[in-house]
């Protein structure tokens, strides 16, 4: 206990030199809120990109989100982590792209999914062990952005939020406006539809069904 | 008695260990003498990690150059305009 200085910030943990940074951009500091932000942009570009579909209007979304954030920083009171309230920040800014680019049905978030039918299997495979000894890193990267792209926006975001950027049920709930029971039963379309593409790639070679591996 | 229906609804708690642990026996149960649940319930398992393993790319430096230009602009000298503490407090 008598060996710890709090005060030094290489003995801080993570969180709480995080933190910190924060402190120091609320005060005005320029170059913390940008080290903040050096930590978070790739992930968030990431995000804007696979939500909106578009480099444009991710670079939008990154540029905007970021200069809200630092006009903003004083109504964040560190109750959740800064990527969680940045992200939050970032998905309206994506949901507002999407929606002025596409102003169809097929962007409501509140759609009723509830009278569909229930959840589809069709490919039940079990995998190649080791697919990154057939695909590269890059070919697997677009196999995977390419199935997330077919999902429909309703899908897509939820799973991004839940599985991609790994926020809770209810950060996710918080962020979209939905009820906790709609992002459950759309992250378990997701999760289908998703897990049905990637069988159709991954798949066994040569084995027709089912590897009863147990 | 747990349906491949049951199963099929409860597999986001159970890949989450979300699940109570009687229900969680009973699903476990199931997979290991239900081929297809178990096949659905792994490769679900691995899709949900293919993703979360997947690195965001590095920024296109051009990109990471406009965001940092475009915050050094909205801090610029109209920096504490609105504030209470202007640049020169200290
Ligand atoms: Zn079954």
């Amino acid at each position: 206990m008598e060996n710890e200085h709090p005060e030094v910030s290489a003995a801080l943990e993570p969180a709480s030199a995080e933190m910190l940074l924060v402190e120091r951009a609320k005060r005005g500091e320029v170059a913390a809120f940008g080290e903040l932000i050096g930590k978070y942009e790739r992930r968030v570009y990431r995000m804007a990109r696979q939500i909106t579909q578009n480099d444009e209007d991710a670079e939008d979304v990154l540029q905007e989100a970021c200069l809200k954030a630092f006009e903003h920083l004083d109504s964040f009171q560190g109750q959740s982590k800064f990527y969680t309230w940045l992200t939050r920040i970032a998905v309206n800014e994506s949901l507002m792209k999407l929606r002025k680019r596409k102003s169809d049905r097929t962007v409501s978030l509140d759609e009723n999914i509830e009278t569909e039918e229930e959840p589809i299997v069709r490919e039940i495979a079990v995998w190649d062990d080791n697919p990154e000894l057939r695909y590269s890193q890059e070919e697997i990267r677009q196999i995977l952005d390419k199935a997330i792209d077919s999902l429909k926006p309703i899908f897509r975001t939820v799973f991004i939020l839940r599985d991609v950027e790994e926020l809770s049920t209810e950060e996710t709930a918080e962020v979209l406006g939905l009820s906790i029971a709609a992002v459950k039963s759309r992250l378990l379309r997701a999760r289908l539809q998703l897990r049905e593409k990637l069988t159709r790639v991954f798949k066994r070679k040569g084995e027709q069904i089912l590897g009863y591996a147990k | 008695m747990v349906t491949c229906k049951d199963f099929l609804r409860e597999l986001n708690d159970f890949l989450d260990e979300t699940t109570d642990p009687v229900l969680r026996a009973e699903l476990e149960k199931h997979i290991n003498e239900c081929p297809n649940c178990w096949v659905i319930c792994d490769t679900t398992r691995k899709t949900i990690q293919v993703y979360k393993g997947m690195e965001a790319q590095a920024l296109p430096d051009p990109i990471h150059q406009r965001l940092m230009n475009a915050l050094a602009k909205k801090a610029g000298p109209g920096k504490g305009g609105s504030g209470c503490c202007g640049g020169d407090a200290h």
